[in-house]
Order: C-alpha cells, then structure tokens, then sequence
C-alpha cells in the first residue's frame, strides 16, 4: 500500500497563511513577510505549496523570493544588524562604523558570525539621515551610532536577549 | 491633567524617546503627579530630540534633547508648569528654526495625537474632504490642477493632468496608489507625516478617488518604515470605524477602501511601474511606458499614482483653496516642499518652505553648517540620483526648471552635506555601486552599464589612462541616460557627471604603477 509523505511543516504554515490571504497572488509578498518573521527565513519547502495554493509557477514563486533583498533563504543569527551604507550615512562616516562592526562581530556583511549570535547585512537607509550614522538592531533603529554606541547597543541586546 | 507630549517619530525613538517617555511615567507615579502622557510626531527639529512638550495655561513649553537622566532634574524643576530649565526651548512655534517656515502640509505634525480622528478633525483635518464631497469630481481635479501642485516623488509632474487622465478615463474598476517606497538616502518627510500625521494622507487619497471615481486604494510603504505601517494601518482602521474610509463615506453615498502593503527591501519599487508589479505580487521590474499608468495601472486598471506629500498637500489645496496653495513659490514651482537636512549637518530635520529658497539658506540658516565643524564641500541634491552640487552653485533657488537648467533636480527634497574629508570620486563609484545592487535588470544601460561603470570609476581611482577612461565614462553615462528604460539607469549618471565636473581633482590621481600593469 502507498502512502503519501508527510508535508514538511513549512508547507503546512505556508498553506496556512496563503488562506488567510485568500489565497491571492497578489498577496505573495506579504505572504513571504509572515513566513519569514514566524520562521526567520523563507524556507525551500515552503515555495511549492505557496505556488499551489496562488495558483503560480514555481519559477513564478522563487523569482519573487530571490528578486527581494529582504527574504533570506536560510535561518539567520540570534540578533540581526543593519548598518545603512546610502549616501547621508557615508557623510558622517559610516565607513568607519562598517569596519568596526565587522571587526567586533568578526563577521562580514551577509554573512552570520561563526556562534550564530549576528547576522550582519548592509542597508540602504533607514530613513533616519538627520541623525546618521543610522542602524537597526532586531528591528529597532538607532541614531548617531558611533563605534562606541555601536558597542553599548550591542552589549544590551545580547544583555536583553538573556533576560 | 496636565499634558506631557513626546513624541514617537522613529527618529526620535532612534535616540531615546521611548525610554524618555517610560521615566517620564514613573517618576511622575513616584511623585503622586497625574499626567497625560501622549506620544505625537516629531516637530523635525531632529537634532534637539527626544524634543517633549508640555501644556501650560501659556501654549505649550519645549525641552530638549532629553535624556532619561534628564527627567528626574525637569520634575524638580517643576517643568509639568513650564518651569525654565537648561534644556527649555520656550514655545516651540517661536524655535527660529520652525518660526521661519511655512507649514502647510506638515502643519500639525507633532502637534497631535497622530492616530486621533477627535485631533485630528480639532485640528482642521478632513475640512478638505467636506469640501470635495460638495464638489463635482472634475471641480475637485480643477482645483488641483489650479494649484499648481506638481508629483513629490520627484519627477514634479502636474498632478492635476495626471487625476484629469484618470478622471476621464472608462473603466469598471479605478485605482488610487501612494508611493511610499522612500528610499533616497537624504529623505524621511514621507515617514515623518506617515508617522506624525497619517490622516493627512489618507484625507488626501480620499479626495483623489472622489475626484476620479476610484474605490479602492493602496499605500506601498518599504518594510525599512515599520513604524510608519503600524501607524499608518491604526489611522486607516480609526478612520473606517469614523466612517470616513469605507462604504458611504459621511453619508456621501462614496465608497473608499485603503490597504496598506510592505515593500520588501527593493529601491527600484520606487519606480512607479516596478511598484505596481510589487502591489500585484510580482518581481519590482519596470513596465515600458506607454502605457501610462494613468490608463493601464494595477492590474491594468486606470490608476492615479502619486507621492506621499502629493497626496498630502491636496487636503490644504481644497480647504483653503487653490489660490492660497499657488501663492506658495516661483516660476513652475508652486507650492511648499519639505527639504530634509541631512548627512553631516548640526540642525538636521525637516524644513518645509516655499520653492525659491536656496541651498544656501537651507543649508547655513536653517542646516547651521555641517556636523563636524569643517567645511561644506559638497552637497546632494535629489537623492542617490541627484547631482552634487559644490559652493559656488548654493545659491540656486529650489525650483524644479532651475535646477534642471543646472543638470541637478530638487527630486524628493533632500539635502546631503558633506564636509571637506569627502573623496567625490568615491562618491562616484558608489554611485554606479548603488545602480549596479538596486537594477531590476530589465535594459541593459543599466544592468550592465552600472557595472562597467565601476570598473571604469575604479581605472580612473587607479590613475590608469585617465583621460581615455574619463572620456569613456562619459560616453558610458550618456548611454545610460538615452539607453534606460526607467530613471534608475537614466539618472544614475547625474551624480556620476556632477561629481567629475565640479570636482575634477577628485578624478586627477597619480597612477599606481602595479596597478598598470
């Protein structure tokens, strides 16, 4: 007798919230930005049954994913950092900031730090450019960083992360 | 009870507001006080926050930047009376910085409860549909046109002819979409009235769909702007259950339903066409133009797609009529802009003043000069696709055809000061940087042409050939701008040529010899 596999429990989320959107296509993106915040990336397992349910192309679906800066194709660290390198950021020497993040996090940008605690990603502004240099942390946005307030951001989140 | 306003702006919460707010309410529990303790917008004095106010029996006492260490010392001071301290600032409206500029979009902003229809209405809001609502639609297009208000976003095109279009065209289905998809480095007015006064917005789309008969509406905000989308989807929900979104509006017999949407990390959403592709769940690739998105838009739906701030000046422009918007500004230009100091500035914030102000006034009266005490160098204009504009041209007026007779564009409004440590070729080549990571991919200058344009930039850095590969560059650059199909490779070239014409030295390096092969 045959019995069918089992879904991966990605997909079942993912048809989950597809229906909650009324299995629209045009929902896709916000689809994908529920997926990635319950499960901190946007899993392969995931893209056939959201397919199915929008009634797209695989291609269709992974041409979305991989089209967008903001979907991560694998789990990310602990604590995510966003640094913005645009223009305004780059007046208050942001440059300096960049290197000291990824000395202290021994980390380079889109990369995650080898204990899993940082994941360290560039970005192009944060709409916070009177206070610049400006990053996110977890998505909390901080301004006037300088290496040393890069340093006390960091030591409380990792601080707050524990308690 | 006495009121005590600080404000939730994420600029202000970027340094503080939010730990501010929380001494705020405990000191005061601990000192048996009852206050009101409400979280607005920002005034855009950003350099002063945390900024708070409180109401007095005089108008309302500023204090800033506040520190939650500061909050034990302001209660001692009894500053819940408006008690001078070493942070006061008086009242807000006579800070030389607001005093001296004309608020018309962003009039209530900080002033208010920003999700509040009671503060809002209290505060003039929706005068400007109750007008419309009396009004024929093509009246209410009229009016627009009249006044002169052109695009927001950039690209200053006359909003009236675009609602027109879209008025007059047949279709069952009509669309009103807002670009918020901020992503000039340089800009955050579209975020501070998102924030600070969301209404606004939705006041102003509310009346474009009257004006072209459509009933359905989207916001595109990028996901770098959570706090705008909370924000903006309470206002929208505030304004459903008020009846001034939805089925009947007011008793109008006018339907309007608004829907806010993520963007998800791509600059080129901010393209008008790639937005669209973005609303209907697809890649953020550029349509050709024709067709216009005024007759062929979402989902192929006529569709009014206009900025933030364009949507937002159109409530004043019907309240207060259309004369009274045009008396704003020069030549073309009519109106008020919000330019946004930025970059290494000591007062940066939001200015909003009439067209015809010059860089120099933003950027000395109202900037204070730069940040780090050094000179300014240079500065740009327009956001990553606007020209640097070095001193001697600060005293251009913010006008759209100045401006663009001067190969630079006033864009969104935002202003990026740099000091003299800035390497313009460096500048340069993240420019070509910038369009080679945010490219859709779509036509060639600009896909490929960015790239290239790196590598030229860098032979040029290296000091190898140098005039062969500048007089290359300008030929790549002109490609790019008669080549692309959209303004991200078109305009990529503007702070690209700028950079290279007003700063040739920046250009001139010695070669390095093991780099020449």
């Amino acid at each position: 007798m045959l019995t069918r596999p089992e879904p991966p429990p990605e997909a079942e989320r993912a048809r989950a919230i597809c229906a909650a959107h009324g299995d629209r296509p045009d929902a896709l993106i916000e689809i994908l930005h529920e997926l990635q915040h319950e499960l901190g990336f946007v899993p392969e397992a995931a893209l056939p049954a959201i397919a199915h349910a929008l009634n797209l192309s695989r291609a269709e679906v992974h041409g979305v994913v991989s089209f967008y800066h903001d979907f991560r194709r694998s789990p990310p660290g602990r604590h995510i950092v966003q640094i913005c390198r645009a223009e305004s950021c780059q007046s208050m020497h942001s440059d300096a900031l960049c290197n000291h993040a990824t000395a202290s996090l021994k980390t380079g940008f889109g990369e995650t730090s080898a204990d899993g605690e940082v994941t360290l990603q560039a970005v192009y502004c944060l709409g916070n450019c009177a206070l610049s240099p400006a990053m996110m942390v977890d998505g909390r946005l901080y301004g006037r960083v300088d290496p040393k307030r890069f340093d006390q951001i960091m030591t409380n989140t990792r601080k707050g992360a524990q308690e | 009870m006495t009121r005590v306003f600080v404000p939730r702006d994420s600029a202000a919460l970027s340094v503080g507001a939010d730990e501010v707010a929380i001494a705020i309410a405990a000191e005061a529990k601990k000192r048996g006080l009852k206050i009101d303790l409400v979280r607005t917008g920002s005034r855009g004095l950003l350099w002063l926050e945390p900024l708070i106010e409180v109401e007095t029996p005089k108008g309302r006492i500023a204090y800033g930047p506040v520190q939650p260490e500061d909050v034990t010392s302001l209660f001692d001071a009894n500053f819940l009376s408006g008690a001078r301290h070493a942070l006061s600032h008086g009242h807000p409206d006579d800070i030389p910085y607001l005093k001296r500029q004309e608020r018309v979009t962003f009039a209530r902003i900080g002033v208010i409860d920003p999700v509040s229809i009671a503060d809002f209405t209290a505060h003039g809001g929706y005068e400007g549909l109750r007008k419309a609502l009396e009004m024929k639609p093509l009246e209410i297009v009229t009016a627009i046109t009249e006044s002169g208000l052109r695009g927001r976003g950039g690209a200053g095109f006359p909003a009236g002819i675009k609602w027109k279009t879209v008025h007059d065209a047949e279709a069952d289905q009509k669309y009103i979409c807002c670009n918020a998809d901020e992503g000039d480095s340089g800009t955050f007015a579209d975020r501070m009235l998102m924030e600070g006064d969301p209404l606004t917005l939705v006041e102003g789309m509310t009346i474009a769909a009257i004006a072209t008969g459509a009933t359905q509406g989207y916001i595109y905000v990028r996901s770098e702007y959570p706090h705008a989308i909370a924000t903006l989807k309470r206002a929208i929900a505030n304004a459903v259950e008020a009846n001034y979104l939805g089925n009947d509006i007011r008793g109008s017999g006018k339907s309007f339903w608004l829907t806010v949407r993520t963007g998800a990390g791509a600059y080129i959403c901010g393209e008008e066409t790639a937005m669209l592709e973005s609303l209907e769940g697809k890649r953020g690739m550029v349509r050709p133009k024709p067709p216009i998105p005024a007759l062929q838009g979402l989902f192929g739906k006529p569709t009014v797609i206009n900025n933030v701030l364009t949507f937002g000046a159109a409530p004043q422009v019907l309240a207060r009529g259309a004369q009274y918007y045009k008396d704003f500004g020069m030549g073309r230009s009519r109106g008020t802009q919000a330019f946004q100091l930025a970059g290494n500035i000591r007062h940066g914030g939001l200015v909003e003043k009439a067209f015809g102000i010059t860089l120099r006034e933003l950027i000395y009266d109202f900037g204070g000069g730069t940040q780090s005490g050094r000179p300014v160098r240079a500065v740009q204009v327009g956001g990553p696709l606007g020209s640097y504009l070095p001193e001697a041209q600060f005293d251009l007026p913010m006008d759209y055809e100045t401006f663009a007779a001067n190969a630079a564009m006033v864009g969104h409004g935002g202003i990026v000061v740099f000091d003299d440590t800035v390497d313009m070729a460096k500048q340069a080549r993240f420019a070509m940087e910038f369009c080679a990571i945010e490219s859709c991919g779509k036509c060639t200058p600009c896909r490929i042409g960015a790239i290239r344009g790196i590598e030229v930039i860098d032979r040029i850095i290296a000091g190898i050939e140098r005039d062969k590969n500048l007089l290359l560059l300008d030929d790549l650059c002109q490609t790019m701008v008669d080549g692309s199909l959209c303004a991200m490779g078109g305009l990529t070239p503007m702070p690209v040529q700028s950079a290279v014409k007003h700063f040739p030295g920046d250009f001139d390096r010695p070669a390095k010899l093991e780099a020449a092969e």
